[in-house]
């Protein structure tokens, strides 16, 4: 098994499954010559050719628009969002069509599309290079939304998307994409959409996170360790559908939940999973639901000492746990 | 009256004759919507009356055996020209089984249906356009021959996806013929307030490809700029826009008062126009719609709307709980 980095596998997953289904295409904006402004399409025009990575006008809307388009008459397009500050051109186009395409047609119409879209802070990106803008989509039956963390689940849940068919929005973490290396099988896998994963057992508090704060988490979960406070990490993977099971199993486990998410508190995942546990659990639990998220402020200043303010890192996230587990 | 000489255009009489039958079957359809409506049968229509020569023109240059068309909620003569039938038509006005637009599901007037090649399509105005260059792309990409149609209204055309759209088609040269029902009113506001250039064809010219704007009361014009665009489409020429400038006879929707911004010497006006009337005046001229053909068609119209509204009004509606299937595939 080989070491690779986030985005590695993002472009292994792209390769083999264009390999493998001459129908899946890849449309957005510097995603040929360039190979995509983080590279995560290096090399595919070589491979694939112009008809099939296609550098897009700059032109959101119609990125998605088309990609509708193309993938209700068999195609299957992997649109690319060159950050997801941008994807709001293209809202309209997701949740009023995209998303409710199969519905008003009673999947007489269908749209297995993939849209991928780098997000996330700790870049120095400012207030548009920086959002994390799932719990705008979070509320829209008819999509997925997959938030993946490791190498590994990047390559099983991109394939997946890929050849689901419903549109799924496929949020990959920039921080991620050289930071973060892991072990990735060279065999064809994939990993079911809405199922969470365990990444560390434990039996004092449990974290429910997903993408750069899933690292962040395990960090903080080591040096507690050392006082003593053992920490349940569950990474949910994806984050629509929800693995309630997963979620409830994990409340119940140590009664002291702690919800993390870089996104901003206020209408953010978060509620939705604190609501969860309440509406299922709330007898099991030994201390009120913690949420611990970014500042309700418009966006991530670009000042350096502002953004570090802004983002969540392990010592934050130790002291949530510890004020948890001490409760 | 027509310009054209049918003949010129490689038509023939039956083939005119048809052409005349669907835009007089989408009128007599629209008219029994709004008697359904005013009964209290019906929630909601929103109508095609005045634009029946646009639509019928246009998709009679298409090849519905290999074309895609995405339509406009006011397209109902596109839809009865690529195979719905008034049964359909009916079943969506009443929203029940049976109707292959939306299952129940939207209003009238929001067309689809796979096995008719029509993209399913939404509220949110010119949100097709981008959809049709998809299936434009798709046709490209597989090399296969088929055309992408889609329409909306000149108001629609402001709409950031028109742009998008035409632009996008342009790059590609994709088989795409965008089509504009200029008729003269966003709902209340007409085209003064609209377009800073009233001739929404000239945009073309800003994407690279050619724009024409048409009589669109001239069900003959319309069919002959379309085939031409089909054509340049099938040739790999690329898109073309087309405007059709024409008249909306009615109000908006059942829900509309048109009394409030426009004057009725006007709308009398546009009714001497009335694509149907002058159609059929041209096809009496020519010695095609004899008196015998007319009153056979009159009433094998006036048959079919009158069985499928009895049809659709006697069929049971969907369980409440059918809302909730369809959101994601179902295995």
């Amino acid at each position: 098994m080989a070491i690779k980095s986030y985005i590695e596998a993002v472009t292994d997953a792209l390769r083999e499954e264009m390999e493998r289904d001459e129908s899946i295409f890849i449309l957005g904006e510097d995603v040929g010559v360039r190979g995509g402004v983080f590279r995560a399409t290096a090399g595919l025009i070589e491979k694939f050719g112009e008809e099939r990575v296609i550098d897009s006008p700059l032109s959101e809307s119609a990125i998605v628009g088309v990609s509708i388009g193309a993938a209700m008459v068999g195609m299957r397009p992997v649109a690319e969002m060159q950050f997801a500050d941008f994807i709001f051109p293209a809202y309209n186009q997701i949740v009023s069509e995209a998303a409710r395409i199969r519905y008003r047609t009673k999947s007489d119409w269908t749209v297995p599309m993939t849209i991928r879209a780098p997000y996330g802070g700790g870049i120095h990106g400012g207030l548009y290079h920086s959002q994390s803008v799932e719990a705008l989509f979070h509320h829209v039956p008819g999509i997925k939304i997959v938030m993946p963390s490791t190498p590994y689940d990047v390559k099983g849940l991109l394939k997946a998307a890929i050849r689901d068919n419903d549109p799924v929005l496929f949020f990959e973490h920039k921080r991620c994409y050289r930071l973060i290396k892991g072990e990735v099988p060279d065999e064809d896998y994939t990993i079911e959409i809405g199922k969470g994963d365990v990444k560390r057992e434990g039996t004092d508090v449990t974290v429910i996170t997903y993408g750069l704060m899933v690292h962040y988490t395990l960090e903080a979960a080591e040096v507690l360790e050392k006082e003593g406070i053992s920490t349940h990490v569950i990474d949910l993977r994806s984050i629509k559908p929800l693995d309630k099971e997963l979620i409830i199993e994990g409340a119940k486990k140590t009664g002291k939940v702690l919800i993390v998410h870089e996104d901003g508190k206020f209408g953010g995942v978060g509620g939705e999973i604190s609501a969860i546990i309440a509406e299922e659990a709330l007898f099991d639990l030994d201390a009120p639901i913690q949420r611990l998220a970014g500042p309700d402020v418009p966006g991530m200043p670009y000042s350096p000492p502002q953004e570090k303010f802004y983002m969540l890192n392990p010592t934050k996230i130790a002291d949530a746990i510890r004020k948890l587990a001490e409760f | 009256m027509s310009k054209h000489d049918y003949k010129e255009l490689g038509l023939t009489e039956e083939q005119v004759l048809n052409m005349y039958y669907f835009m007089l079957l989408a009128r007599k359809l629209d008219e029994r919507f709004w008697l359904l409506n005013r009964a209290g049968k019906i929630p909601f229509v929103i109508s095609c009356q005045g634009q029946e020569a646009a639509q019928v023109g246009a998709t009679f240059a298409l090849d519905k055996t290999i074309d895609y068309i995405a339509p406009y909620y006011r397209d109902l003569g596109c839809v009865l020209v690529f195979g719905q039938t008034p049964t359909d038509i009916m079943m969506s006005a009443f929203a029940k089984p049976g109707d292959p637009n939306s299952h129940g599901r939207q209003m009238p007037g929001h067309f689809g249906g796979r096995k008719y090649r029509i993209l399913s399509g939404s509220s949110p105005v010119t949100t097709q356009f981008p959809h049709a260059v998809g299936a434009a792309l798709a046709a490209k990409m597989r090399g296969e021959k088929s055309v992408a149609y889609t329409s909306t209204g000149e108001g629609s055309s402001n709409q950031g996806d028109f742009h998008e759209a035409a632009n996008f088609a342009a790059v590609h040269k994709l088989p795409v013929i965008f089509y504009v029902e200029n008729n003269g009113y966003a709902i209340s506001v007409p085209l003064d307030k609209q377009l800073g250039n009233h001739n929404t064809a000239d945009r073309a010219v800003g994407y690279g490809f050619p724009g024409h704007s048409i009589d669109g009361n001239d069900v003959l014009e319309c069919y002959k700029y379309t085939k031409e665009a089909a054509e340049r489409a099938r040739n790999g020429e690329g898109p073309t826009l087309i405007e059709a400038r024409t008249y909306r006879l009615v109000p908006h929707s059942s829900d509309d008062d048109d009394r409030a911004y426009r004057s009725r010497e006007e709308v009398e006006a546009a009714k001497q126009k009335d694509p149907i009337l002058t159609f059929a005046q041209y096809l009496r001229d020519k010695g095609v719609l004899t008196p015998e053909k007319e009153q056979e068609m009159n009433d094998s119209i006036a048959k079919a709307v009158n069985e499928a509204t009895d049809e659709a009004e006697k069929a049971p509606f969907f369980d409440p709980e059918d809302a909730l299937t369809h959101v994601y595939e179902e295995r």
